[in-house]
């Protein structure tokens, strides 16, 4: 295929999503004419060492290539004044597809991973219950269990957008707190129906067995809706990191009340008032009321590769791609910009995405070595559109640094060096 | 072979997952009692419910606060970092407002139940309950919310109006 037959989608050189197919074989890296480079530079093709000898047999549990290991989740240094809280980010542009891997899913604690043996652990389910319940991690194993893929994202993810300056980052280090699983588990709503819930019950007060015993509370119509009791992650048992052996997993919210090493559930007219619901995870507008308990996680995308501090190498053909996802429900469209906003191309998106997960997105990009600002702009099921980073601020104020969804913009400059930026 | 189709229907059914989770009755929870959970529930709310007996003043609390929390949280509660300050600070200040306990914790029960499950850092659940009381009284004499002498119990805890108690709009139905 030569150049001229691309149909261009959108300016400064976005092409129609349908000559993916076409260049899919080129992806990130190589052009569509690095197959005429390398028939002319008559380098011959050996046969590499590793198929001269054999190698090690099979194993009893499995590690990655060593050629892979710079791919690692970042975690702050620990603070003393803070015994074994902070977070690790997932390397989103390292990562393909919707499934993050159990060891690089992003992580939140507020004090310290819990070494639990499952055979000590209880969940209580007591309040306004007609009979109080303990049940065991055996007696939970018996129960009907389904499995789901859905994104779970801190609240607190792509807040450093929100300052005053562009940082400097990676997708990792600016938007790491969200990942994606196949979580497997007991809908909540076949607990709550065995312990039988008292008629003024409103609210679920869920407790983990972490020493902050963090607990927060959930409105009871999203509890008998989608919430699982979630045992297992991506076919193994939930990592403890997550919440072995078993955490809440409450779709498409913020990330901080699906609660991990879940202990106990308790039926209460009005919300606990935790710390973690007043203090933290709270919004104050610029009129300095606070919202709280603002729960589900806004449509929003993000471009994986090209990303912050990338280079591209070569002029030619690219493959933009990244990941997409909204508490609201399924993306139905992203669009992408080359210019900054001024123009806009509809990507692919992989039609095997369900409710409240990662969908993946690419298009293909000519770029002919200029300036130019990569966006997405995700759409959701319910109609909500991925807004940018000033109408964040124009609604939300400066005060405000949880659930910002805004568009990111990756400037590229003419070396070819992708850098964070605000557009 | 109809079996293996009524469960593809069920699956497929709109309130698949609801039929699938009530179409099996396991039961295998253990019925318990509340007493049985009197050391385990540590869950105390704005309403008073599941606050324990006893009562403590700030006078007392000053005694705890200073061994066990002035390392992080400085001698007058003034912190070390802002995520530890504890007093000051003015929601309506026209720099970006300093968010504390006393300008910003919207429930007085908050600070009880915190402390009670998640504090001293260090050595979460070591403080006996009367000194949970004693600490979260001198936490709100530091914010000059009461006196040092006010015996604090349940209900005059809860009883308390913070001043930021009117500073919150619940967003839960909004969405």
């Amino acid at each position: 295929m030569k150049k001229t037959d691309l149909e261009k989608a959108a300016g400064n050189g976005l092409i129609n999503r349908r000559h993916l197919l076409q260049l899919g074989l080129a992806g990130l890296g190589s052009g569509v004419a690095s197959s005429v480079l390398a028939a002319e530079n008559n380098l011959k093709i050996e046969i590499p060492g590793w198929s001269k000898q054999p190698g090690p047999g099979a194993s009893a549990y499995g590690v990655r290539s060593g050629h892979t290991e710079f791919m690692q989740r970042s975690a702050g240094a620990p603070n003393p004044l803070y015994p074994g809280g902070g977070a690790s980010r997932s390397p989103l542009q390292h990562l393909q597809g919707t499934i993050t891997p159990n060891s690089l899913h992003f992580e939140r604690h507020h004090a310290g991973i819990p070494d639990i043996d499952p055979a000590g652990h209880q969940l209580v389910i007591n309040g306004l219950v007609k009979q109080p319940l303990v049940f065991s991690y055996e007696d939970l194993l018996k129960y009907p269990m389904v499995s789901r893929i859905y994104f779970l994202e801190c609240s607190g993810n792509s807040r450093a957008l929100l300052g005053p300056n562009p940082p400097d980052g990676t997708a990792q280090s600016i938007h790491g707190l969200v990942s994606c699983a196949e979580w497997t588990g007991i809908p909540l709503s076949t607990l709550l129906e065995e312990a039988g819930v008292e008629d003024e019950a409103r609210w679920l007060a869920a407790v983990g067995a972490d020493a902050a015993s963090m607990g927060r509370s959930i409105p009871l119509n999203k509890a008998h809706d989608d919430v699982l009791i979630a045992l297992f992650q991506n076919g193994e048992p939930v990592r403890p990191e997550q919440g072995h052996p078993m955490r809440l997993f409450v779709p498409g919210w913020e990330g901080n009340v699906s609660v991990k090493w879940l202990t106990q559930l308790k039926l209460t007219r009005e919300p606990v008032q935790f710390r973690d619901e007043t203090s933290k995870y709270t919004d104050t507008l610029p009129d300095r009321s606070s919202e709280q308990f603002t729960f589900p996680m806004g449509c929003k995308s993000l471009i994986t590769s090209p990303s912050g501090q990338m280079s591209l190498n070569r002029q030619g053909v690219y493959q933009i791609n990244g990941m997409a996802w909204s508490g609201g429900g399924s993306i139905s469209r992203v669009e992408v910009s080359a210019d900054g906003g001024r123009s806009w191309a509809d990507a692919a998106i992989e039609s095997n995405q369900s409710e409240k997960a990662l969908a993946r997105f690419s298009i293909p990009w000519q770029w002919s070595g200029g300036d130019a600002i990569l966006q997405s702009r995700a759409t959701d099921s319910l109609g909500n559109v991925q807004p940018t980073r000033e109408a964040i601020l124009a609604d939300r104020g400066r005060l405000s640094f949880y659930h910002n969804h805004c568009i990111q913009s990756w400037a590229v400059n003419g070396n070819g060096e992708v850098r964070n930026t605000y557009a | 072979m109809p079996k293996l189709v009524i469960i593809i229907l069920i699956l497929l059914s709109p309130l698949g997952f609801a039929s699938l989770a009530q179409s099996q009755n396991v039961g295998l929870g253990t019925p318990i009692s509340q007493a049985q959970l009197s050391d385990f529930d540590l869950i105390a709310g704005p309403d008073g419910e599941g606050f324990p007996e006893g009562s403590g003043t700030a006078f007392q609390g000053k005694e705890v606060y200073d061994q066990k929390c002035q390392a992080c949280h400085g001698a007058n509660g003034e912190g070390t970092t802002a995520n530890t300050q504890l007093v000051g600070g003015d929601m309506q200040s026209i720099e970006s407002p300093v968010r504390t306990v006393g300008s910003y914790w919207p429930h007085a029960s908050t600070i009880f139940d915190f402390i009670r499950r998640a504090m001293p850092a260090d050595s979460p659940k070591s403080l006996s309950n009367i000194e949970v009381y004693q600490v979260t009284a001198y936490v709100l004499y530091m914010n000059g919310i009461i006196d040092q002498n006010k015996i604090l119990d349940r209900q005059s805890l809860i009883d308390i109006k913070m001043p930021n108690k009117d500073g919150f709009v619940d967003m839960s139905q909004q969405q």
